[in-house]
């Protein structure tokens, strides 16, 4: 017999738990950290807590590494090396911030716009659009340009809101879950427990993606779609579905615009915009009389089809009429689609056919009465449990605006909107785009030590209100809101770089940046913007763009390109709020935000950036950062989220206002607030009322509690547009009606892709090279458990997803002759990399894969200069340019969706060869290794987290 | 040699749902950071920043692309595979074991490595056909799956915590744990619902722990109608005269 020992099987834990909010990725989760010995000894989800309900992810359990890499900057640094060389001073705070002050009053006493300010991946905008609105530049924005804008832009045009993190499937009625391309990132803990829930009660998960993995791997149904193409296939299938009726009518009278009154007066100024009375509200056609009568009037039963004449000429018809003109034409017939989107036809009509059955063969019922918008009360809430999700994968495509918005149309003509079993918002959205503030920027909204006329970003309602000059000229140094890209809600971060180094439209003096890093994986053509950065002026020596702050918590590679470094704290070591006044935690039953507060004091000489940017505010005089006196107004971040009020009684916490703090989404500023979040887990949540919870954009109920809440400040009702004005109103532009139209050389495109209806066009990329010549797609899709790219510096991450293998097909495989670890040579029309190779089967023949942002450069992130990450990881960035091919007339038009901006990274087209024999097997382009630059000595060869609290550890100091 | 008790009564384990495992490494890095200061030695990770990192882990999820048939008809699919020590009942890592350091403990059947005194030498982890233990790079001692015995029977945790950690974390649900000895319990009640398995039983070393496997594919007699066939079922002739019934439905 073995001898049992005695196992302590109950040992002490923790000496305390603090929760607060976690950061290693954009889900915002509740977490508990247990500290020991002022050590953190374990990080759990937090069962009480909307988002997660306990669970936590492989980056959230990893958040120890995070807190403690050795890659964490040190100081405050100054360069003292060329730009780029990564050499650096450590210098105090007071000398940093003096000399940001020193580089950015003259600006603002001069030229406001001479400041670039954009936050990359930062998870809180409402205190950076605010800091840049008070300065007075209009260049401010995060990454969405970069990331995901077509989605929400498509969604907040078309439903009032957008998936990303915004809303979700209603997990507990849903039975059918479409789910198209890559969503690994925004929600993923909700997603993952939905999909688990849904499975376990027996519905079904179909992936509509060109590789099969990530959520795919565990989907009923899986359609290996080519790239590009997913708008195709949704307008195959809504010509079925309309075809077949199996659309849901009822709801698109009640709920939709396709029973507006649209004008149909070829050539004439208000040719495609709706028919309206003099009170400006859209007209239907009463099906009783036969005549228009305004869609909000709750005696009109509306028509579908019909024609009335305009006074002045033309006629209008429904909305709808148009959907059948567009929609039922053999150009979708699926026979017609079935080689261009690489699915059969039998096999688009088996899509159509399950997303019927679902559909229609029950329905949901909840056993709760509501009223709408109108005051027609009724006794039930009735749905439809089909519901969809989408993020990147079909967004990052130039024709990304026109596929999420046919995305949309496809779940409103199945009726699965914030109806049961479908999708639903989540607070504050839903939130039409004429209910969000349009953008400033305008040369009048730009004046010396003046705040911006507004805040940068929001949402444009037509020509006038672009962020453009009398002659047409852009406005931005991205050129948002210009006629490049009309509805870039999220701003073009991507083009900043090479837009000021340019000096088109003019050149700035300061370019300062926030968790971004440019000079890697957060820029298309990463050698090129890494010249750039470096790229001086002849005559003067100076470099294009002459000042460049980063702040950042590690030595990533963007932090070589800075001229003054502010370090960050982490994650644990800082206050957040995750406020409903930009990007909450909301759930569809609840309201809910957060805060994160310092669990931990920061043991190096680092700041939170947002304190950091409030001094730097309050240094600078920015009104609203200084009291009267001009002393500072917050001490610092945490002060400001408890007392800054963006109107009286909304701060950025809705949560333990007021005195006492009783109050919940108005009431005056609590001094108690943060301890009141504190003690309730680090996050407040309300739930919605149970007859408010659906149909919240048409819901009686849930308008007043929005009012009520302060999403807005009267009831918003509004029914989803299918059809969009909007976009018409730039094609009308385009077509030379107005005062405010675009340049000629951009005429024929926004006539082309700004549809009112949603359409269809080829990715440009693909459009403009031989493909022939370059025959595959090339995609990344991100890993769940390193969806960010300070993942790669994690000692345990990193033994996940060390470096990143080329995915290919077997048939691929076969035609090339490769099998697992080979060496490729990749080549786009702008670069050529080298690359492992792994052969799998589930992914589209005609497309090659790989994951995103593990590959990093040689001694960055304090890795070894060996690193799997450099030598064997890879960008396919490299491949990417911002800008296309030249066309015939020698003009390069941006890589981007021509509506909002959106870089379209995944438009890219290649061609593969095998890299010869006597090739080094590692990855190129190769760059010059980083030194160590955050001040600490090479990191620790061996890891033993946790020692000191066993027995090895015990009296053991190593 | 090292013998294996009498059977227990009660049998701990876990139950690993492979259907809805979506391979997310939540309970793989979660499991590291409870027991890297849990029971025995840290989990360490050598050259953690270095060429080739190399840590200890109790719990790893392989991921392997099935597939069959070929063309349009050809069904692949990725299974994620999460893999821990399996608590078998014939646990050939404890009779390998020379010094008596490998147990299986006689309450619950959990199987162990006492490290005071296990001399490192890896018969353990060569005799298991499962590849559950691995040796930590810096101790020298072997690493398993403890089933977080300092977790489940921890009253300074509350007791909904009292599970192991992977189990807590996943956000799946994918994981559970509970006795497999009892046929009552919930995890036996899931386990006979779903044909759950035991892996590699040929191995004759009857594991505690119990995979369930993804459900079947849709049979295609089971797929809807086709849309041409719902549509004649129930529409009139005609995409408008359609309409105007369901408009007409409306009132």
């Amino acid at each position: 017999m073995s001898v049992e020992p005695n196992v302590d099987t109950a040992p002490a834990v923790s000496d305390e738990v603090r929760q607060t909010t976690c950061y290693m990725c954009a889900c915002r989760c509740g977490i508990n950290v247990h500290m020991r010995d002022g050590k953190i000894r374990y990080i759990e989800g937090n069962r009480d807590h909307p988002v997660n309900k306990g669970v936590l992810c492989a980056k959230g359990s990893a958040g120890i590494m995070q807190h403690y890499s050795p890659a964490r900057l040190q100081s405050p640094m100054k360069r003292v090396g060329p730009r780029g060389s990564g050499q650096f001073e450590p210098i105090s705070w007071e000398e940093a911030l003096q000399t940001a002050v020193d580089w950015l009053a003259p600006i603002r006493k001069d030229d406001p716009k001479k400041l670039a300010f954009f936050t990359g991946r930062a998870q809180s905008q409402a205190l950076p659009g605010w800091w840049a609105q008070q300065f007075g530049t209009p260049n401010f924005a995060a990454h969405g340009g970069f990331c995901s804008v077509n989605m929400a832009a498509g969604g907040i045009y078309t439903l009032g809101g957008a998936f990303w993190e915004f809303g979700s499937p209603d997990w507990d009625l849903t039975e059918l879950f479409v789910l198209f391309g890559v969503a690994e990132d925004h929600d993923s803990n909700p997603i993952k427990m939905g999909l688990g829930k849904l499975k376990t009660r027996g519905g079904r998960v179909i992936s509509v993606n060109p590789v099969q993995t990530g959520y795919a791997a565990i989907s009923d149904d899986w359609y290996g779609v080519t790239p590009g193409t997913d708008g195709l296939l949704i307008l195959s299938l809504v010509r079925e579905l309309m075809q077949a009726g199996k659309i849901d009518i009822d709801y698109l009278v009640r709920y939709t615009n396709a029973p507006w009154l649209v004008i149909r007066n070829p050539g004439a100024a208000n040719d495609g915009l709706f028919l309206r009375d003099d009170d400006g509200t859209p007209q239907v056609i009463d099906r009783a009389t036969g005549k228009p009568a305004p869609h909000s009037d709750a005696s009109v039963k509306p028509a579908l089809q019909g024609e009335v004449k305009v006074k002045g000429g033309g006629v209008a018809v429904p909305a709808f009429m148009l959907m059948a003109d567009s929609y039922l034409i053999d150009d979708y017939a699926p026979e017609t689609v079935a080689s261009k989107v690489g699915i059969s036809a039998a096999r688009i009509r088996q899509l159509a056919a399950d997303l019927a059955e679902a559909a229609f063969a029950s329905e949901v019922v909840i056993d709760q009465p509501w009223t709408d918008w109108k005051g027609e009360k009724h006794d039930k809430m009735i749905g439809r449990p089909v519901s969809m999700h989408a993020m990147r994968g079909i967004s990052a495509h130039s024709n990304g605006f026109q596929t999420c918005r046919a995305l949309h149309m496809l779940q409103l003509l199945l009726g699965s909107v914030e109806a049961p079993g479908g999708f639903r918002f989540k607070p504050p959205y839903p939130k039409p785009p004429h209910a969000h503030p349009k953008p400033a920027g305008r040369p009048d909204q730009v004046a010396p030590e003046t705040p911006l006329g507004g805040a940068p970003l929001g949402y444009v309602l037509g020509p006038e209100d672009l962020i453009i000059d009398a002659d047409g000229s852009p406005q931005r140094i991205d050129k948002a809101y210009s006629w490049d890209a009309p509805m870039s809600a999220h701003g073009m971060m991507h083009m900043v770089i090479s837009n000021a180094v340019a000096g088109d439209p003019y050149p700035v003096d300061v370019l300062f940046m926030y968790m971004a890093n440019m000079a890697w994986n957060s820029s298309m053509n990463t050698r090129g913007v890494m010249e750039m950065l470096t790229e001086t002026d002849p005559e003067t020596g100076e470099y294009k763009i002459p000042k460049l702050i980063y702040s950042d918590a590690y030595s990533s590679e963007m932090v070589a390109y800075a001229d003054l470094v502010l370090p960050d704290t982490t994650y644990l070591e800082r206050h957040d709020a995750i406020s409903l006044l930009d990007r909450p935690i909301c759930e569809a039953d609840a309201v809910a935000d957060a805060i994160r507060w310092p669990v931990v004091e920061p043991d190096r000489d680092v700041r939170g950036f947002q304190s950091v940017l409030l001094d730097l505010g309050a240094r600078l005089g920015l009104p609203g950062m200084v009291n009267d006196d001009g002393s500072a107004k917050f001490k610092d971040y945490g002060d400001y989220i408890v007392n800054h009020q963006r109107k009286p009684g909304i701060g950025p916490l809705a949560g333990f206002r007021g005195e006492g703090g009783g109050a919940e989404g108005r009431g005056e500023p609590n001094p108690g607030q943060l301890d009141a979040y504190i003690e309730n887990g680090s996050f407040w949540h309300a739930e919605i009322p149970a007859e408010a919870r659906y149909f919240k954009q048409a819901n009686a109920a849930y308008q007043d509690f929005a009012v009520e809440m302060g999403f807005y400040d009267a009831p918003q009702p509004y029914a989803f547009q299918i059809y969009s004005e909007v976009l018409q109103k730039f094609r009308l532009a385009a077509e030379g009606h107005g005062d405010i139209q675009p340049p000629d050389h951009h005429r024929e495109r926004i006539a082309r892709c700004f549809t009112p209806l949603p359409s269809w066009y080829a990715p440009f990329e693909g459009d403009s090279v031989n493909e022939e010549a370059f025959p595959l797609h090339a995609l990344t899709q991100r890993p769940m458990a390193m969806y960010h790219s300070w993942g790669s510096q994690n000692a345990w991450l990193r033994q996940i997803h060390g470096h990143n293998p080329m995915f290919v097909s077997e048939a691929l495989a076969k035609e090339h002759d490769l099998s697992e670890g080979d060496w490729i040579w990749v080549t786009s029309h702008h670069g050529r990399i080298r690359v492992p190779v792994s052969v799998m089967a589930g992914v589209n023949d005609r497309t090659i894969w790989t994951w995103n942002a593990i590959g990093k450069r040689k001694g960055a992130w304090q890795l070894d200069p060996d690193a799997p990450e450099a030598k064997k990881g890879f960008l396919l960035n490299h491949l990417i340019h911002e800008l296309l091919p030249p066309k015939d007339d020698g003009m390069r038009w941006a890589n981007s969706d021509p509506v909002t901006g959106q870089a379209a990274w995944f438009d890219l087209r290649v061609k593969i060869e095998k890299a010869g024999a006597d090739e080094p097997a590692e990855s190129a382009p190769q760059f010059d290794p980083l030194p160590r630059m955050n001040g600490k000595g090479a990191a620790p060869k061996v890891v033993r987290y946790g020692i000191e609290w066993t027995k090895q550890g015990k009296g053991d100091a190593s | 040699m090292t013998m294996l008790p009498e059977p227990s009564a009660i049998k701990l384990g876990l139950v690993i749902d492979l259907d809805i495992c979506v391979g997310c490494q939540a309970c793989v890095v979660n499991c590291k950071e409870w027991n890297t200061a849990g029971y025995g030695a840290p989990l360490a990770d050598e050259d953690a920043y270095g060429a080739a990192p190399t840590g200890a882990w109790l719990n790893r999820v392989h991921a392997y692309e099935v597939s069959e048939g070929a063309g349009e008809a050809q069904i692949s699919r990725t299974v994620h595979f999460p893999k821990s020590c399996l608590h078998c009942e014939e646990a050939p890592c404890v009779t390998v074991c020379p010094t008596g350091a490998s147990f299986k403990r006689a309450e619950d059947g959990i199987v162990l490595v006492n490290e005071d005194w296990c001399i490192g030498c890896g018969l353990c982890a060569w005799s298991c056909p499962y590849g559950a233990r691995e040796l930590d790079p810096a101790e020298g001692v072997m690493k398993k799956c403890t089933l977080c015995v300092d977790r489940i029977y921890n009253d300074n945790l509350p007791e909904e915590d009292r599970q192991p950690a992977c189990v807590r974390t996943c956000p799946t649900n994918a994981r559970h744990f509970g006795d497999l000895g009892d046929p009552n319990s919930e995890v036996s009640l899931m386990v006979a619902a779903r044909g759950g398995v035991d892996l590699m039983p040929e191995q004759d070393t009857r594991p505690v722990n119990k995979y369930l496997p993804p459900r079947p594919r849709r049979a295609a007699d089971e797929a809807p109608m086709s849309l041409v066939a719902m549509a004649e079922a129930e529409t009139p002739k005609g995409f408008w005269k359609w309409v105007d019934t369901a408009l007409e439905r409306m009132g």
